[in-house]
Parts: structure tokens; sequence; C-alpha cells
């Protein structure tokens, strides 16, 4: 690796890490009961007023720390599937992963599993993605082209979507149309620390395989069969992103519900911060998309309207343009992939 | 011992024999050319040679081992590949490109030890890129871009090297010297197999050719012993003959007269 791209690379993780902290104090700080920062520094110590310190552990801190997790993962899961299937426009959200994962969580919830065993939210999210993640990466390698890929995606998207509508409306418990719009367009809302610790431990197990592939993403640069010649165990890769990305884009979801497009956007912005390799994107895309969503989700908050605006209709908001975006520079931007 | 060796090698698809009894050596220190109208098998054969295509019978050894006994890592360290299709996903230098090819090492483009970064600068010395490495590859031309390849292939130092048409699409020039490249790596001990479409390119380079047609060896020898009119009119289908030009005989093919 060239030096400038190393000094480069490390100049933005530590930005986008500093970046991230300052957002979630910021977050912490706005509100219905705006706080100076002597104010947060007091309520986090439990020093000043017993009200805003609940405020902040109960409600502002945990869900801002939901947001951040929520978004380094699809980030990471969003930039680990570019890698694998060489394509620029790849991410759980696009590819229908998100909203398998939406409905093995409404499954899990609606048929009343949650009410006996707590982390079935998770299992059922987490087994959701893992079936959009094994099908893509079953059907990736004999597909020749971005577009296919997809479109393949649109379909399973489409599916899941009605799979979910219609779970719902069979399921045995009564939901309200604000339920089903939580889950297919994701909210960090009244998160706690307890749902945090439900289902941070997947995400990180996810993240974890994710990051054991970086050198094997870097080779499929070359194409697979280039790959496999320099000595690339391509079944274990494939096996590894796509198991890691179910179980980060599935706890995300179990967290926050589905919510799209940040996958696609980090590692399109730090790309051109590493040298353009898709394993050294992984890192700083997962660290863009906590930064971006912890954003995300205070323009959602601050925002004036009668509902809170939803976190995924703010993070559709400024994503979807940029995947427009490159998908209509695909061909200037990108190699033959 | 051959540095590579297909022994008696069958490979199909469905009904279809792609590689019928096929044998195949590739020694240290010859330049090889595999050659044969479109479909004979030279691209299977190069791919069983590597253990990327199962046999249905036969062998297929890497220094005398079975490839199916090797790990991913260990073949790669005997034998580098450059395959026919050669897909840029992303706008990484052409250092980094390079790079990769260091993969069986440990050493990839997340950082190199100096060993690594020694062979990375030997094969971009080798095939002329100083001058541009730190540019895309994605930005390249067609002859530049085939040097990268060229030079991802020759960084891994391995004893072996396979390549799949790395003269496709490139102008007489560029063609000349990715022969050339591939003719140095010989010399210096590496043993080379490579698969050509021009046959007086292969007859003026390489030390041995190696006509396959319909997954079976037509013929096996030096150029002038292989690449005889008969041998040619039978695999091809086109006439030819050999120009003698001073010191040097020349290659030369036009379309079969009925």
């Amino acid at each position: 690796m060239t030096g400038p791209i190393k000094q480069r690379r490390k100049a933005l993780n530590s930005l986008l890490i500093i970046g991230g902290l300052l957002a979630v104090l910021l977050a912490c700080c706005l509100g219905e009961t705006p706080m100076r920062p002597l104010d947060l520094l007091r309520a986090m110590t439990g020093s000043g007023d017993p009200a805003n310190s609940v405020i902040i552990w109960s409600i502002r801190l945990p869900r801002a720390l939901a947001a951040w997790i929520v978004g380094a993962a699809l980030g990471l899961s969003g930039a680990a599937l570019q890698g694998l299937l060489r394509n620029p426009l790849a991410e759980p959200g696009v590819l229908g992963v998100s909203v398998w994962a939406s409905l093995g969580a409404v499954i899990a919830i609606y048929y009343g599993l949650t009410s006996q065993f707590a982390p079935a939210l998770q299992i059922g999210a987490v087994l959701g993605a893992l079936f959009a993640t094994g099908v893509i990466a079953l059907v990736a390698s004999s597909l020749g082209d971005t577009v296919s890929l997809i479109l393949i995606g649109v379909g399973l998207s489409s599916l899941g979507g009605a799979l979910v509508s219609l779970a719902l409306n069979l399921a045995p418990n009564p939901f309200t149309l604000n339920d089903m719009v939580s889950w297919m367009m994701g909210s960090v809302a009244n998160r706690s620390f307890a749902d945090i610790g439900l289902s941070g431990p997947i995400i990180a197990v996810g993240a974890a395989l994710i990051l054991a592939t970086r050198r094997g993403l870097s080779a499929l640069t070359l194409g697979e069969e280039t790959a496999h010649g320099l000595g690339l165990d391509l079944v274990r890769t494939r096996l590894l992103v796509t198991v890691g990305c179910g179980l980060a884009a599935g706890g995300s979801v179990a967290l926050a519900g589905a919510i799209g497009f940040v996958g696609i956007i980090t590692p399109h912005l730090v790309r051109p911060w590493v040298g353009g390799d898709p394993g050294r994107a992984l890192v700083p895309s997962a660290l863009a998309g906590g930064l971006l969503l912890v954003l995300a989700d205070i323009g959602a908050r601050l925002v004036p309207s009668d509902n809170e605006l939803k976190l995924g209709v703010v993070a559709a908001l400024i994503g979807a343009p940029v995947f427009l975006w490159i998908a209509a520079n695909r061909r200037r931007n990108w190699g033959s992939a | 011992m051959s540095l590579l060796a297909l022994h008696q090698a069958v490979v199909q698809r469905g009904k279809r024999v792609i590689l019928d009894h096929l044998d195949l050596t590739l020694e240290a220190g010859e330049l090889v050319a595999l050659v044969g109208p479109n479909g004979s098998g030279k691209t299977t054969a190069l791919r069983a040679l590597l253990g990327l295509m199962p046999l249905a019978s036969g062998t297929a050894l890497i220094g005398g081992a079975d490839v199916r006994s090797l790990g991913p890592i260990t073949r790669a360290r005997q034998v580098a590949y450059l395959p026919q299709s050669r897909p840029m996903a992303w706008p990484i230098s052409v250092q980094d490109a390079v790079a990769l090819g260091r993969f069986a090492y440990g050493g990839a483009s997340q950082g190199l030890n100096t060993e690594d970064q020694a062979a990375v600068d030997q094969a971009m010395a080798a095939c002329d890129l100083e001058a541009l490495k730190g540019r895309a590859v994605t930005d390249l031309s067609g002859g530049e871009l085939a040097r990268v390849h060229m030079a991802r292939a020759l960084a891994a130092n391995a004893p072996a090297l396979l390549a799949d048409e790395p003269t496709a699409a490139l102008d007489p020039l560029h063609q000349w010297q990715v022969m050339q490249v591939l003719a140095r790596q010989a010399k210096s001990g590496g043993g080379v197999m490579v698969v050509v479409h021009d046959l007086a390119l292969a007859a003026a380079v390489c030390s041995r050719i190696v006509l396959i047609k319909d997954g079976k060896v037509l013929a096996n020898g030096k150029p002038e012993q292989a690449l005889t009119p008969d041998n040619i009119g039978a695999a091809y289908g086109v006439v030819a003959h050999w120009h003698q030009d001073g010191q040097t005989r020349h290659l030369i093919m036009g379309p079969a007269l009925r």
C-alpha cells in the first residue's frame, strides 16, 4: 500500500470516530428538553437534575447508540456485499436482506414467539436476513452483470414486503398500521440498553466474520477466477460474508427495523479515501454509517411534524438520490465488474 | 520432475468431452505455447493443471503432488495464473493491483513486508509500470492494463506461470512486448505456458509448441516440428508454410484454397 493512502485512511478513521462521538453527544443535548454540554455532563454523572439523568440514560443515549450501531452494521454489510459481489449498488436494503429480516421479526412478534422467549425477535430477524443473503450468494456467481443482481434484489424485496403485509394481516395478535410502518421504514425511537444488549452481540459476531474476509475482498477486485488463482478460498469467503452480513443486517433490523440505503452511501463516500480497495473500505464504511445514522436520527427528531419522522424515511431521502446517481454514472466511474 | 503435469486427463461437461486423455507437462525454464482452434480445450487444460477443473479421470500434478491434495495457498505459491477474463471491479491503483499478486504470501494491499515490496517493485519494473504506479486501473488503456495483469502474475514469484491469451486485443507491438516479458521469465528459470492465437508469434518466441484439437494433443515439439503445414491444416483448415529469411524462418498462413 502506498504511504499517503495509509495516512489518509488513518486520518479518515480518526475523523469518523471523533465525529461519531460528537454526534452521539449532540443527539443527547438536543430534544424537547435541550441541554447544554455542562447539563449533559451533570446528567450523565447523576450530579444534576434527576429528570435529566433519566432522559439521558433511558431515552437519548440508548437511542443515539442504537442509531450508531445500526448505521455501522449497515455500512459494514454494504461494503462487504459490494466487495463480494463486485457491485457498487449492492447493499442489505437494495438486495432485500433487510425486508426479509423484518419478515422474520414480524413473525416472531405477532405470532407470540417473543412473549415466550425474548430473543426470538433477534433469531427471527437473523434467519430472515440469512435466507436473503443465502439466495443472493447462490445466484450471484452465475450472474454476469451488475444489473441482474439488483433485479434479483428488487424481486426479493417485493416478495419480502408482500409477505410482511400478509403476516401482519393474518397475525393472531392485533397490530397497528404504525407497527408495520416501523418495521418497513425503521426507527430507533424508545430503544433501551436491554434492546441493544440483545442485538449488539449478534451484530458484533457478524462484524467479526466480515472483517476476517478483508484480504479476500481485496483479491476479488480482480474477479473470481483470478482471486481463485491467487490462492483465495472462494467458498469460505462467500460463506463468511453471507453469514456475517446476515447476522449484522439481521441484528440491526431487530434493533431498528429495515433502514435502507445507508449501506450504499457510506462505502461510496469512503472509497476515494482508501484508494478504491474494498477490503480497506470496510472499517471506515462502518464508522461513516454510524455517524450518518446518528445525524439522520437527529434530523428525524428535529423536523417539526405531528408524527415523528421515521429514521428510515430520512435515510432513504438522503440515500435514494445517491443510489440513483451511482446507478446513472456506473459505467463512467467503475471498471468492468 | 515437471513443474506441472496432466496425465491422461479427461474433463467432461455433460456428455461433451472437453479434454480427451490429454497429456501436458511444463518444465522449468521453458516457454510453451498452447495453441489450437477455438473450443479445442486450451483454457480447460490450463484450469485442469491448476486444479480449478475437476477431472473425470487422469491426474493433475503440481510439483509432483496431486492438485487435490494441495490447499489454495500452497497451490498459488507454485503456480501463478493469468486468466482470460480480467475484470477490474474497483478503481484501485496500479501498485495495489500488482500487490495482490502477493496474496498467497499474506501480503496483499493491506500491507507489504520488504520481501513482498521487492517482488512487487521487480514485477512492475519488468513490465515497465513505474510511471503508472499511482494511476487507477480503470483509467488505463488496454495495453497498459495487460501489463498490470502480467506484473500481478509475475509478482507471485511462483515457479510456474500459466497465461491465458495475455495478448488478446493488443496491437502487434504490445503483443510482442508481452511475449518478451514471458520469454525473460522463462530465461530466468521459470516455467511459462501461454495460450496464444497468433501462431507466427508463438513460433517466433516459444521454445515448445503444444497443438491441441478436440481435447487431444495433435503435435508437441519445437515450433518447426509441431507447426508443420500438415498439422496446421489438420487443426485449423488453413494453408501454412515456413519462409526462409536469412538466418530466421517465419511462419506464414492464409485461407485454405478450395
